[in-house]
């Protein structure tokens, strides 16, 4: 656990920068984290971070397929906003938990 | 007359039609079980199908041997549940009445999901071995294949068993040693996750078994397509994976009857309370086993314990007392990782697999998070506890919640 500030906000992370509580979140917070990663959001990114905060906080388990059903972006679309690893980086930005695709 | 209808007859159907039959006093409630196919699966066994350990005839069975006495089942393609008047209907046409409902409709592979899965190459080239058809026709073709890349694909979590494909790998890696053709065989097991697992301390040690045995995990890889012509993998970031051997674990979904009721998510998983085990949508709709949208293992062992909250729950519910069973996602997988030996892991919601010894503290006698001979016996006794004690819901000496005695929480 720790404590960082991003855009003037203190926000708490866990050990693997993901914030533990997404009221934290900010669209200035994100820009900044992202920032960390080599990556300015646009206004794409932010939609599909939206409905990336939506969906986790109707408590719905989050896939890259759901994502590239859900009519923001589809999955090519989703790597190509956050090239590598896009569900990681794209719940980083969003202020939610590390989908635990469960074991 | 009161009403219980239980939706599919695999493992969890199996075990709840056996549980509530003993409990409820067959003058008062009539029990009825569907399912549209006659044979019982233990799914567990196909693993070894492809290696020649186990034979069709080894993990087949009528379902009907299991169905208890007093509980009535009909064969019939479920066409949906109708939740607000509390029916069910039937493809054929008939409609059943229900008081309480239980879905055990369990998930399948859909490969259709990934372009070019399903093209010239399926089972030439391209096996699953999630069904007995798959793993039959890989066995098949294992007996001449002269080797190459032997490429094991997971195209999308949740799976079920998630440790089976890491069994795969190294069971290959035992065969084909053991053919004395291990040099020809190039093993890559590519996967979306970033790494062997994800839970940090067991990926660290299945990791590390991969790397000893000259698996090669390539991670981060989520597949879009199959190039049939050129046989190799497409991810979405355009990565490729050549193979001569295409093993996939194709896109796993619940069964388009949740869909086509309105009770599920959008891969067709019923939306199910992570503690009570009831629908979202319906109080007297229960869950059990791999139709249910939660975040823990589709295991047959996370079916088995929740075997005892579903009953709990809902004869606290017939009875109009609040809830007394709360899941806490306990599951508990045997990994074989060849050569006769195995590994064991045991974790639930919120703690992840950790090394020790289960179920005894410092005795075991299985070893947790690490490869020994017993876990290995243990796996093949899994198979008789299968038919003999777990379909038939009767008691196993392990508690339905996890515990942390015997586990060890310091770093390894
Ligand atoms: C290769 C492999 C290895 C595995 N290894 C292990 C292991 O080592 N340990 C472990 O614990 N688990 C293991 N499992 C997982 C385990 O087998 C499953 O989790 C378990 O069987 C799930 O039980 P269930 O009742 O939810 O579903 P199932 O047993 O799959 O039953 C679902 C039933 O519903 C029926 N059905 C579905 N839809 C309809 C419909 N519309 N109309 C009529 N009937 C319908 C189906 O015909 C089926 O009989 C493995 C699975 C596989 C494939």
């Amino acid at each position: 656990m720790a404590e960082k500030t991003y855009a003037g906000v203190t926000v708490n992370m866990d050990d693997e920068g993901y914030m533990t509580d997404a009221s934290q979140w900010t669209k200035e917070v994100a820009a900044e984290i992202a920032k960390e990663d080599g990556l300015d959001l646009t206004d794409k990114h932010f939609d599909v971070l939206e409905f990336i905060r939506e969906k986790v906080s109707s408590g719905a388990t989050l896939t890259i397929r759901a994502i590239g059903k859900s009519g923001h972006t589809d999955i090519k679309g989703f790597y190509k906003l956050f090239p590598g690893a896009p569900l990681k980086k794209a719940t980083k930005f969003a202020g939610v938990p590390k989908p635990s695709s469960c074991v | 007359m009161k009403k219980l209808v239980i939706l599919g007859a695999g493992t969890g159907g199996t075990i709840m039609a056996n549980k509530m039959r003993k409990e409820l006093a067959r003058d008062e409630w009539d029990i009825t079980i569907i399912d549209k196919y006659k044979t019982h699966y233990y799914q567990p066994g196909f693993l070894f199908i492809p290696f020649g350990m186990y034979k069709k005839r080894d993990v087949i069975k009528p379902k009907a041997d299991f169905i208890p006495y007093g509980v009535e089942l009909i064969y019939a393609d479920i066409d949906k549940v109708d939740g607000e008047n509390n029916k069910v209907l039937l493809q054929d046409g008939v409609v059943l009445n229900y008081d309480y409902l239980i879905i055990a409709t369990g998930t399948k592979i859909v490969p259709e999901e990934t372009p070019g899965l399903k093209g010239e190459l399926w089972r030439k080239n391209i096996f699953d071995y999630y069904t007995i058809e798959g793993s039959s026709a890989l066995a098949d073709f294992f007996k001449t294949w002269e080797g190459g890349d032997l490429v094991l694909n997971i195209a999308e979590n949740p799976i079920k068993c998630p440790v089976a494909p890491l069994e795969f790998v190294m069971f290959a890696d035992a065969f084909f040693v053991e053919r004395g053709m291990r040099d020809k065989v190039n093993i890559h097991y590519v996967t979306p996750m970033s790494g062997a697992f994800t839970k940090p301390r067991a990926s660290k040690v299945l990791g590390g078994l991969l790397k000893e045995k000259n698996i090669n995990i390539i991670p981060d890889f989520y597949i879009e397509k199959v190039d049939n012509e050129n046989k190799k993998i497409v991810s979405y970031d355009e990565k490729e994976v050549p193979f001569d051997c295409l093993v996939t674990i194709p896109v796993h979904m619940g069964d388009s009857m949740i869909g086509r009721s309105g009770l599920g998510d959008d891969m067709d998983f019923a939306l199910t309370d992570k503690f009570t085990l009831q629908s979202d949508k319906f109080d007297n709709i229960f869950i059990i086993g791999d139709a249910a949208n939660l975040p823990t293992s589709k295991a047959g062992s996370v079916v088995h314990f929740s075997a005892e909250i579903v009953f709990e729950n809902m004869m606290c519910s017939i009875e109009g007392r609040p809830y007394t069973a709360k899941f806490d996602g306990h599951s508990n997988c045997y990994i074989e990782t060849g050569f006769g030996k195995g590994a064991l892991i045991d974790f639930n919601y919120d703690t992840e697999p950790l090394p020790g010894f289960f179920p005894f503290p410092g005795i075991g006698p299985f070893g947790l998070l690490k490869e020994t001979r017993m876990n290995h016996y243990g796996k093949l006794l899994f198979r008789w506890i299968y038919w003999h004690i777990l379909l038939k819901g009767k008691e196993m000496p392990i508690s339905a919640h996890m515990t942390m005695a015997g586990k060890k929480t310091h770093d390894i």
